[in-house]
């Protein structure tokens, strides 16, 4: 496509009396009598009329704009951007999980139903947790979920306490979802390596402190190796350990959350079990908890009884539901078909995989990029923009001047402990190809920020729409079309 | 495994560069007591002919799909024009991630700004965000933002609310310094006016119902949202059954001031309770407040228009335990599949499906109202939904309709006692005439 063609909006395409036609006629007579006493509209003000070959037309050229990670490789720290193999694209639009009403009678779903219990069960074996529930419909949601059945149980020990301790290199989502659960978070400061400082958190772990959440590897890609330790400190003052999962790549088939002491978890499926990120969503963030905690599991639970599965709501204990109906179950279809298909050699490849072309690109690096703490890491490395700052080029140009080689940059916002962070996952299914490629893109930057800062800070200069004023979108904000603005 | 695209050669080139012998000194910041010594205990692997043979076997274990069904209850089934299949399945739409470098995610912002334009445009309101993740969430981030909007503690809800969204509700607040009461309704089915003035007072925070409800009754909108202004509270209208939005007034309109619910309506398959779309619209002055993420246009620095994921210090990056929520993800691909939709459907042909719904739904509640015994258990007016009350107990009757090869709907015996007759039965354009026919036929044999 050429880059001059803009393409406006689709209300800006619209022409009265425009318009597809896709239902039978209705073979009944015409009545709006049930309706008697109700305040009707007489149209939808400003809503678009345009024919089927405009609106694929639009569709199309706007798919056009993006970059996707059927395109190449997407770098984002922390994201675990892979490839989703097409085939769980095809399985979970079979009909009959496609057609199946979420309220159908528990006969007419025992498909559906065993593949939640299948998942539950390898979800499980894969963390080493003893029982999951899949109902959050997000990484958050699962955060959420599981600081709430954390809540629930120490309220059952009549000691519900005041404080959640999370390490500065948390996930974003990690404090706001304390605070819905009525915690007050306290930070935990990470020491020279990037790990959680053990005196410190044992300084500030006491009997009012509810959990740790921890998120392992961390958001630097660092193994907390002292991990057992700390989940010891916490334990022994009658804490909980959270683990936010999101990293889970990193480690499967390598070892489990359950072994080093985690008492609850969520998983990404999108990230770690490939579901396609969809722009956005949408996702799935189930929860694994250890035997403790599970009573207290969202409802519906779905229970195995002599080969026939059933739907169990009748839990006294259960924080209740997160969810309408049965999660993201299309999400979840897909998870199962990237397990059954990678098998138990497979699960330790990826994460093998992952990490072998992390430490790839971080080799290749090093010496052109400043790596903030040089402790190992797994599946990703986070340097920053430090040497380039002394030629007046930050992460944001270096970003935007990738986009020119044909590469989506790495993340920049995260984790907040490095500042103009460049933060890399390549992800497990990248190529040889795709990682020199990226390499080679960030060398020639890192050449350009010494000669030519100035074409970093112009960049991109082939896209669409070229450095765009967030600030300006931000202090003025225009959030829809409007017909006479 | 055709998903890892290393070759053994470039496995032992990329461990030289790297200075290690083997992948497992990548592993040795893990302390080696925690280190799986045996292969996790999983199935597989499969190959992809053996993965689509054991997928369908498990598929196959659910009743055929093409049941004649009549459930709906905040899932529904309607006619799905292929053109949303084809288009949101372009890999370029499917497969990237929330768009955080706008300058190559232009798709995907073009179309959240279309999506929230189009919500603004059936609900009658200013603002809408880029999606939540479904009808139940979004009541309970309404009640939420509710609170923060007037710092009020106290929020009714209606008993007509799905019963579901009103247990996600409790579920949030069980933490909160927040309180939930009910709001009972009336033999119209709708909420009970003269409890909803008892129960609102100063330190109420919105008047959150459904219309049409549960019930599949219509609410009145106005004299709701008027009630709860007289207190200052919010009035919280909730949508499951988004396609009404094209034929009732817009609850904004109505004088709503936040208007959320469930937009499975739109182009999205039942696939058994998700993924969904959640949304959510509001006034313009409680933009602040509005939780998830939000897409506005801007310009770049030729003077072009763009867009950008926008006013994010409500999110979690700043501040981080007093973001407005928790909210990371939303459901792009969903919103997507409802703005190809919406844009195919368009003005009329929106209209028209809506039209189809109250016609067969008349001509249904016609059809087996003559069925003896069969009575409606709400007076108030219906949108594709409706309530009956049969002699027999619903379990009884449902077993012989099913044998039958028929889903009459969803039995309420849940929703208390009086109701273990009750059946909340949908009818969408999807039913033909006969199909209705079919129906009544069943009922009054298996009631005869």
């Amino acid at each position: 496509m050429i880059r001059e063609i803009r393409e406006p909006l689709l209300f800006e395409i619209s022409a009265e009396g425009k318009g597809c036609s896709y239902l039978a006629p209705l073979d009944v007579p015409e009545s709006a009598e049930t309706l008697s006493g109700v305040a009707l509209r007489e149209t939808i003000e400003g809503f678009p009329e345009v024919s089927e070959t405009e609106v694929t037309r639009h569709f199309t050229r706007l798919s056009q704009k993006n970059y996707c990670v059927d395109m190449g490789i997407y770098p984002l720290g922390s994201c675990t951007m892979k490839y989703n193999p097409k085939i769980n694209e095809k399985l979970s639009s079979l009909p009959a999980f496609t057609e199946s009403h979420p309220q159908a009678p528990e006969e007419d779903i025992q498909g559906n139903l065993e593949v939640l219990k299948l998942t539950e069960k390898l979800l499980s074996e894969i963390t080493g947790m003893d029982a999951f529930s899949l109902q959050p419909a997000a990484g958050a949601h699962g955060e959420l979920a599981g600081m709430m059945l954390i809540r629930a149980l120490l309220e059952d020990r009549g000691d519900p306490r005041k404080f959640v301790l999370i390490p500065d290199s948390a996930h974003g989502t990690n404090p706001s979802s304390a605070h819905i659960c009525g915690y007050t978070v306290k930070e935990i400061k990470s020491n020279a390596a990037g790990m959680i400082d053990l005196g410190n958190l044992a300084e500030a772990m006491s009997d009012e402190v509810a959990a740790l959440m921890v998120t392992n590897p961390n958001t630097l890609g660092v193994f907390e190796s002292e991990i057992l330790e700390a989940t010891r400190i916490v334990h022994d003052k009658g804490g909980l350990v959270y683990m936010d999962g999101a990293n889970m790549n990193a480690l499967t088939g390598i070892v489990r959350p359950g072994d080093m002491g985690v008492d609850v978890l969520h998983l990404n499926l999108h990230k770690t079990f490939s579901t396609p990120h969809g722009g956005g969503g949408p996702g799935s963030g189930p929860v694994g908890v250890k035997k403790i905690l599970e009573p207290y599991l969202p409802v519906p639970v779905v229970v195995e009884k002599e080969g026939r599965f059933a739907i169990d709501t009748d839990r006294p204990k259960s924080i209740g539901r997160m969810r309408s109906f049965f999660a993201n179950y299309l999400v979840v279809v897909r998870a199962l078909c990237y397990i059954l298909s990678l098998g138990p050699r497979g699960m330790r490849e990826i994460a093998e995989t992952a990490v072998l072309n992390a430490n790839y690109i971080r080799k290749s690096l090093e010496g052109l990029y400043h790596l903030k703490y040089d402790a190992p890491t797994l599946h990703e490395c986070v340097f920053s923009d430090k040497r380039q700052k002394e030629h007046g080029v930050s992460n944001l140009d270096i970003a935007k001047r990738l986009i020119d080689t044909g590469v989506h940059p790495p993340t920049m916002s995260f984790p907040l402990i490095v500042h103009g962070a460049l933060m890399i996952e390549p992800t497990e299914t990248e190529s040889r190809r795709d990682l020199d490629l990226f390499i080679e893109a960030m060398v020639k930057i890192a050449g350009e920020a010494e000669k030519d800062p100035e074409v970093l800070r112009s960049a991109p200069h082939i896209t669409y729409v070229r450095r765009l004023d967030e600030t300006g979108a931000a202090r003025n904000p225009v959030l829809r079309w409007e017909k006479n603005p | 495994m055709s998903y890892l695209s290393l070759s053994e050669r470039d496995r032992k080139e990329m461990l030289e560069r790297i200075g290690v012998s083997s992948v497992d000194d990548l592993f040795c910041c893990i302390p080696e007591a925690i280190h799986l010594k045996k292969d996790l205990d999983l199935p597989g692997p499969l190959s992809e002919m053996e993965l689509a043979a054991e997928i369908q076997a498990i598929a196959g274990r659910n009743a055929p799909a093409g049941i004649l069904s009549f459930m709906g209850g905040g899932a529904y089934p309607h006619f799905i024009p292929s053109v949303v299949d084809y288009l949101s399945s372009r890999g370029e739409f499917v497969s990237p991630y929330t768009p955080y470098q706008p300058e190559v995610s232009q798709g995907t912002l073009q179309v959240i700004f279309e999506f929230q334009t189009l919500i603004c445009q059936l609900t009658g309101l200013d603002i809408a965000n880029a999606s939540l993740y479904e009808g139940a969430t979004a009541a309970a981030e309404a009640v939420l933002m509710a609170q923060r909007v007037t710092g009020k503690a106290k929020v009714l809800v209606a008993a007509s609310l799905h019963p579901q969204y009103r247990e996600v509700i409790r579920t949030y607040v069980r933490n909160l310094d927040l309180t939930v009461e009910e709001v009972p309704f009336t033999e119209r089915g709708t909420v009970d006016a003269a409890a909803l003035d008892k129960a609102l007072d100063d330190g109420t925070a919105a008047v959150l119902f459904q219309s049409p409800n549960y019930f599949g009754v219509c609410e009145d909108v106005r004299s709701i949202s008027t009630a709860a202004k007289t207190k200052g509270a919010l009035s919280v209208a909730m949508v499951a059954e988004a396609l009404s939005l094209a034929l009732l007034e817009a609850p904004g309109k109505l004088g709503a001031d936040i208007v959320a619910g469930e937009a499975q309506s739109f182009g999205i398959p039942l696939g058994f309770g998700g993924p969904y779309l959640g949304f959510m619209a509001a006034r313009k002055e409680y933009l602040r407040q509005l939780p998830g993420r939000i897409c506005g246009q801007t310009t770049d620095v030729e003077g072009q228009r763009g867009y950008v994921l926008t006013l994010s210090t409500r999110e979690q990056h700043i501040r981080r335990e007093k973001a407005t929520s928790n909210i990371c993800t939303n459901q792009a691909l969903c919103a997507l599949r409802a703005t190809i939709y919406l844009a195919a459907m368009g003005r009329e042909g929106l209209r028209r499906a809506a039209r189809h719904n109250v016609a067969k739904t008349a001509y249904a509640l016609e059809k087996l109202l003559a069925v003896r015994g069969v009575e409606r258990r709400f007076s108030g007016p219906v949108f594709n939904e409706f309530v009956i009350q049969l002699p027999k107990p619903w379990l009884d009757v449902d077993k012989a309709l099913r044998k039958k090869g028929i889903r009459g709907g969803i039995g309420l015996d849940k929703s208390g006692p009086g109701f273990e007759r009750c059946v909340l039965v949908c009818i969408t354009e999807l039913h033909a005439g006969e199909d209705i026919d079919r129906l009544a036929a069943g009922l009054e044999e298996v009631l005869r």
